[in-house]
């Protein structure tokens, strides 16, 4: 299924998917069947649909972490698996958020968001002074020294978003980023997630069970059976 | 800084293993130093028995040992007449033994011997060597443990001899050893008219090249060596040091081994957490210098605590009355310098594969990982 950019408002494209097939276990289980896909700048897209219905795949082949058998990803119009620099993909084009946390738990909050600076080689002042700007919005401030192990668990999460989006990507993708919180935790995150999305002006791509959620999003597309069965345009 | 942190707090995670790698390189690090410079050090004192007041040496061509060489009378005497010679000592080495004391080094020397001669006499007339055949000189230490006094009587091989004389070396085998009229040793030993070797004092030392080309033209079966060419050259000396550097190479290999368990393990348990550096943006190098500077630190760790360790050992032996004068506690920076780099050598040869393995992990893959 194809969204052209007249049916999505004007915008440049930023995330495309063409025709893409992807399968597991020598081709025994095929995960992805001829997804099309595009998103436009700045744009929040809900990936909704059961486990294991190639959700996590779909953003992992975003993100450069895996390829197509067959078909086209391209991220700001340059081919994911031919692209030349996937470190720089990785590095300061697209951020990610997943259901675990993720973060390393014998490092600080602060160490634990450096660490995609450290591979982009930020200046460490730099890197700072975006930290601190991230955790003030996050209301992180005050938890800069302790170590993960003593966050809670939005605290990790909201952690995890601050470190997703240091080295400021224009894209982030959320694999289920509130899955593993309660309901109310859940709301707190997903507001705070969207109020940085929106300050950032970053295309937020996330994967979520969570149908409300998953509403407040710019588009919400069902996935089923290894295709994208639906778009709505949930607002 | 956050680069190292990551480095630090995985040997940190890990302290057992880390403490039993770094304890794995230390004991390696200190059995080489100490069998290298102890072995150095008995090298240096042999070589300083040889090269007492003299610059060269002349021994038979081709022997392994110089137990085994053969040096005629008739050469000594007359290499002693060349004008290019301030004077030539016959020596014969020979091992004897004692009550109680299976190895003890004994010196044929003339009288006129610089071992003789300009030695620290502690008992004895130096005056009185060699005007009997059944004399001995003894060293301090050999004196020591033969609990000899002048004018005692002691069993060496076959034989009993009388104690004329008891003289302080700084030369642990000299100290420890048995000093005999040329004469009797050649008798004792069985070798009658030759001697081991013939230190050469030269009136120039510009003519050494002179004097070897006079010595290789007149005796054939004969080489004369400068001390430091004797040193380079002399097979049983190559052979220990070999040695030395071979079983403390033994050792690092075993504390490389170490390492190489340690980073394995530290890869293994952290699969998903590298997954979570290389999609934050690590690149294989990245992820590769991290396990090569966990290992490094291992080693440099392994390495400061071997040096101590070693050189604290080196000088408890040193304090061992026993062992006076055998053990050379001059630690050389290049010996420090080359065990330092073979540390580090094996922490980054025995991160190889852990490395290798870390680079290879797909993020993707890694992060299904539960």
């Amino acid at each position: 299924m194809r969204v052209n950019e007249q049916e999505m408002g004007r915008g440049r494209v930023v995330l495309r998917a063409e025709d893409v097939w992807k399968s597991y276990d020598e081709g025994t289980i095929t995960v992805l069947k001829g997804i099309a896909f595009e998103a436009i700048e700045g744009q929040t897209v809900a990936l909704c649909g059961p486990s294991g219905c190639g959700k996590s795949t779909l953003l992992h082949l975003f993100g450069g972490l895996d390829a197509p058998d067959r078909g086209r990803v391209a991220v700001n119009g340059i081919e994911v698996n031919r692209h030349r620099n996937l470190l720089r993909l990785l590095r300061h084009e697209v951020g990610f958020v997943f259901q675990l946390h993720n973060l390393i738990p014998d490092l600080t909050l602060e160490e634990n968001c450096l660490i995609p600076t450290v591979a982009a080689g930020t200046k460490h002042k730099t890197a700072l002074d975006r930290l601190h700007q991230l955790a003030d919005r996050t209301g992180l401030s005050h938890r800069l020294g302790h170590r993960i192990q003593k966050l809670s668990g939005g605290e990790r999460q909201r952690t995890a978003l601050c470190r997703a989006l240091m080295n400021r990507p224009k894209i982030l993708l959320a694999d289920e980023p509130t899955g593993s919180l309660d309901e109310q935790t859940s709301a707190t995150v997903f507001a705070l997630l969207m109020d940085m999305v929106a300050t950032e002006g970053v295309t937020l791509v996330m994967a979520t069970h969570d149908r409300g959620l998953a509403e407040r999003c710019d588009r919400l597309l069902e996935m089923h059976d290894g295709r994208i069965h639906e778009v709505q345009y949930a607002r | 800084m956050i680069f190292l942190k990551l480095i630090v707090t995985n040997l940190r995670r890990h302290r057992i293993r880390s403490f039993i790698s770094v304890a794995g390189i230390a004991f390696s690090v200190a059995a080489m130093l100490t069998v290298v410079t102890i072995l150095q050090g008995a090298i240096g004192m042999f070589s300083g028995i040889l090269s007492s007041d003299s610059e060269i040496i002349v021994f038979e061509r081709n022997v392994s040992d110089l137990f085994f060489s053969n040096v005629p009378a008739a050469a000594a005497a007359q290499i002693a007449e060349w004008p290019m010679v301030q004077h030539a000592d016959a020596v014969l080495f020979g091992i004897v033994s004692s009550a109680g004391h299976p190895i003890i080094t004994c010196f044929g020397v003339t009288a006129a011997d610089a071992r003789i001669a300009k030695a620290t006499w502690i008992a004895g007339d130096r005056a009185t060597f060699a005007q009997h055949a059944d004399d001995v000189v003894l060293g301090e230490r050999a004196a020591e443990f033969m609990a000899a006094n002048v004018g005692s009587f002691v069993p060496i091989g076959h034989a009993t001899f009388h104690v004329i004389g008891i003289l302080k070396t700084a030369n642990g085998f000299e100290d420890g050893g048995v000093f005999m009229p040329l004469a009797s040793a050649q008798s004792f030993f069985h070798k009658e008219g030759t001697s081991s070797v013939i230190t050469i004092k030269l009136r120039y030392k510009d003519q050494a090249a002179e004097f070897k080309n006079m010595i290789k033209a007149q005796y054939p079966n004969l080489i004369g060596l400068e001390d430091a060419e004797f040193n380079r050259s002399y097979s049983q000396f190559r052979i220990l040091k070999a040695t030395a550097w071979a079983v403390g190479g033994c050792g690092l290999l075993l504390g490389g081994l170490g390492v190489a368990n340690t980073m394995i393990m530290s890869v293994f348990t952290r699969i998903r957490e590298i997954a979570i550096l290389r999609v934050n943006g690590f690149s294989r190098l990245q992820i590769g210098g991290m396990i090569f500077g966990e290992s490094a630190l291992v080693s440099i760790f392994g390495a400061v605590a071997g040096l101590t360790v070693g050189t604290c050992f080196l000088f408890g032996l040193k304090l061992i009355p026993a062992l006076h004068g055998y053990v050379d506690v001059t630690l050389q920076p290049l010996v420090m310098l080359i065990v330092i780099v073979l540390a580090l050598l094996t922490g980054v040869a025995g991160a190889l594969y852990p490395a290798a393995y870390a680079m290879r992990i797909r993020a993707v893959e890694a992060l299904r990982f539960e």
